[in-house]
């Protein structure tokens, strides 16, 4: 046991004196993890989206379309001139632009009970936004059904309209008994007295009580479903974090690998083996203190992670678990590089590629949901996955020690595969 | 008479096709120093890495005291010292604490641990460096801590592969002076290089190895006796010798071999005795000898002479 922990000992000295190597596997996945945690909305406006709004139409109600707009905490409207918009979405600062001509809620209340040609709304939007573009259509469509139809049930102009509009069907050629008697209807009903009051409230808040005119026949009640604390909800740090502790660790152990590597042929290899040891002690020796090395690091990472960017750990034992259980894969994973590996500068070339290509299919960059679903199955054989499944499980799922054993187990076996691999492999090479 | 420490008997090895090591066999006594002599790739460092366990013959023994060194026998090995031919250290470990390493590796801890790195410091001159890193030594220090750390064990069988490679004179003879130094306590070495002086200067006995082969296994003085010409004779005369000359030189008495390079004669003689006969007769016969000099034949024209090349072919 003296030589092994000896062995161990020498590693972690070696590893912690290595400024450069803890820049790489500690400093830069924080930065990184920073970076795409905000990037995939981890900062203050999380899901709203920028809209520029032209005002064209300077009506009353065409202002509360305006409003009702602005009212809306999915959106982030900021009112500009035509050209500042133009500029806005093609520099990419704004999604979409809404262009409100002049006349248009006169145009539309007076289409809504007439042929005729309709106004139309001009939508300018970023070309990368698409998905954006649909859902500022139907934000759009809901204020200004609300905002028009109230106005034809209730306002001023509703009443000059309908007006307008039963003469213009009185004097026309063909007659239309059913839309005369809805409009004499609509005429009767805006006679009502109407305090304003509840006019304004039902504009302001797409009309939700007892409404005079057209709106949502339903409301949603949105609900993340996750075990985290209800008062944070998803944490795209978490993520981050998880993806890029993982890629940089696994650089760390494909170094580890080629510094074996490198042993090997400088002769301290041979050194190590000539002493009244085995094999197997010294490779057992490499893989505990890579295991080590990686669990500090991710823990390291991840205390970042908690302190700085608001991330919680639902299950400490497990995350606890999941970190050790990365490491031993981290390790083994070390270990192949080194026993396949025929040179330090040929075996790096390939453990780059191999590593980008696990973190990749392993969610470590994007959430695996996003993949084809045969891809998603696929990538079940990948070890990132699991590891990264394990912390998002621990972390923003908000799940516990029990969820995240089968991670935990699958860890252990690909890190059991890869060293015995590698320990059948360095036999068979001849020092 | 000493007792044999290790006795290596007909020692196979292949890689592939390639028979690097084929048959060799030679003994260590107790407190000799023996020379393993042969050029780059004649199949040394392969017999090392058997002697060390490191690899396993293709057929072959090697025994230490009647124990087999078979690839991992741990109790074997402990009386072994290796010293590769790469500076096997930890670059960014502190002198002490590759040697405390190295040390752990074979058993060694706490106290006794602590006396014994001390005390090769002391024997390699690196005291005073102890705390630094072998990235701060020069080439020459880094090869004093790499003996260092293959003395920790006490082992009774110091195997060095090539240790002074890259080094300058004087760190050469400050390594020299530390094995003078364990030869002087009893223990016995094993020397490969492809220096002859090297071994020369150390070696008790020699064994020449070429292609895996043993081809000479012998003391130094009595591999310079196989020598036809033990004395080398150089001439520089005026102009080149005739013929005629030196057919007539080669049938001198003491004259074993004679070769002209331009107006240099190289006359091999069997003793230097010869040489004052010969210089006469060159005079006497109308050369006119510019410079001279004599020379001991070495173990360079003993392995031209089993071999037909040089060591560093």
């Amino acid at each position: 046991m003296n030589a092994f922990f000896a062995l161990v000992r020498k590693d972690l000295i070696l590893y912690v004196s290595d400024r450069r190597a803890l820049l790489m596997h500690l400093v830069l996945p924080i930065v990184i993890a920073a970076f795409f945690g905000s990037v995939f909305g981890g900062g203050a406006k999380n899901g709203v989206i920028d809209v520029a709004l032209v005002q064209q139409d300077a009506s009353a109600v065409g202002r509360r379309i305006g409003a009702g707009l602005q009212a809306d905490p999915n959106l982030h409207v900021t009112v500009m001139s035509r050209a500042q918009a133009e500029q806005a979405v093609r520099k990419g600062s704004q999604a979409v632009a809404v262009v409100l001509p002049a006349g248009f809620a006169e145009a539309a209340g007076s289409a809504m009970f007439t042929p005729g040609p309709k106004p139309v709304i001009e939508l300018l939007y970023d070309p990368s936004q698409t998905a954006v573009l649909a859902m500022v259509k139907g934000m759009l469509t809901q204020q200004v059904m609300s905002v028009v139809s109230a106005e034809m049930f209730g306002g001023p102009m509703g009443r000059t309209l309908t007006e307008r509009s039963l003469q213009q069907l009185d004097a026309g050629p063909i007659a239309d008994p059913a839309l005369r008697n809805m409009l004499a209807a609509v005429r009767t009903y805006q006679a009502q007295p109407q305090p304003q009051q509840q006019t304004q409230q039902m504009s302001a808040k797409g009309g939700d009580a007892a409404p005079r005119g057209l709106s949502m026949p339903f409301t949603t009640r949105d609900q993340g479903l996750s075990n985290a604390p209800a008062l944070q909800g998803y944490n795209p740090y978490a993520h981050a974090f998880s993806g890029m502790g993982v890629q940089f660790i696994l650089f760390m152990g494909m170094n580890m690998g080629i510094a074996m590597l490198a042993a090997r042929r400088d002769g301290i290899w041979n050194r190590l083996l000539a002493a009244p040891v085995s094999l197997a002690l010294v490779v057992l020796a490499r893989a505990v203190s890579a295991t080590i090395i990686a669990f500090c690091l991710l823990c390291i990472v991840f205390a970042v992670a908690v302190l700085a960017f608001g991330v919680t750990v639902s299950s400490v034992p497990g995350f606890l678990g999941i970190a050790l259980c990365f490491g031993a894969l981290t390790a083994g994973f070390g270990l192949l590089v080194a026993a396949f590996g025929k040179t330090p500068e040929a075996a790096r070339g390939i453990a780059m590629f191999a590593t980008l290509i696990m973190v990749m299919l392993g969610g470590a960059w994007v959430p695996t949901f996003v993949f084809p679903a045969w891809v998603q199955q696929a990538t079940m054989i990948v070890p990132t996955r699991w590891a990264i499944a394990g912390l998002d499980a621990v972390t923003w799922r908000g799940l516990g020690l029990p969820e995240a054993m089968p991670a935990m187990a699958a860890l252990l076996g690909f890190a059991a595969l890869f060293m015995a691999l590698a320990i059948w492999r360095f036999q068979k090479t001849p020092a | 008479m000493s007792s044999v420490l290790l006795s290596v008997t007909n020692l196979v090895k292949s890689y592939g096709t390639r028979r690097a090591v084929d048959g060799v066999s030679f003994r260590v006594l107790a407190g000799q120093t023996v020379g393993l002599l042969g050029p780059n790739g004649a199949g040394k460092s392969t017999v090392v890495a058997m002697l060390c366990g490191l690899l396993r013959p293709d057929a072959g023994e090697i025994l230490l005291d009647s124990q087999p060194v078979a690839a991992g026998a741990a109790a074997v090995k402990r009386r072994i010292g290796m010293v590769p031919q790469d500076l096997a250290l930890y670059e960014d470990l502190s002198a002490r604490d590759n040697l405390r390493l190295f040390g752990a590796l074979y058993g060694l801890k706490g106290g006794p641990l602590a006396a014994r790195i001390e005390h090769v410091l002391g024997l390699v001159n690196l005291q005073d460096r102890a705390r630094d890193k072998p990235a701060t030594f020069s080439g020459g220090m880094k090869r004093r801590l790499n003996i260092a750390a293959a003395l920790l064990h006490e082992p009774d069988l110091l195997i060095l592969d090539e240790p002074t490679v890259g080094v300058d004179p004087q760190s050469r003879n400050a390594i020299f002076d530390t094995l003078e130094a364990l030869q002087a306590q009893g223990r016995a070495l094993i020397y490969t290089s492809h220096y002859m002086e090297e071994v020369e200067r150390l070696a008790d006995h020699i064994v020449i190895i070429d292609h895996g082969k043993v081809l000479a296994d012998d003391t130094p003085a009595a591999l310079h006796r196989r020598l036809p010409a033990r004395t080398v004779l150089r001439v520089d005369l005026a102009e080149p010798a005739a013929e005629g000359v030196l057919a007539a030189l080669r049938a001198h008495a003491g004259v074993t071999a004679l070769a002209q390079d331009n107006a240099t004669l190289d006359i091999g003689l069997v003793d230097n005795a010869d040489a004052v006969p010969v210089l006469g007769w060159l005079q006497q016969n109308g050369q006119r000898p510019l410079h001279f000099s004599t020379a001991r034949a070495s173990l360079e024209d003993i392995f031209l002479n089993l071999t037909g090349r040089t060591l560093r072919d």
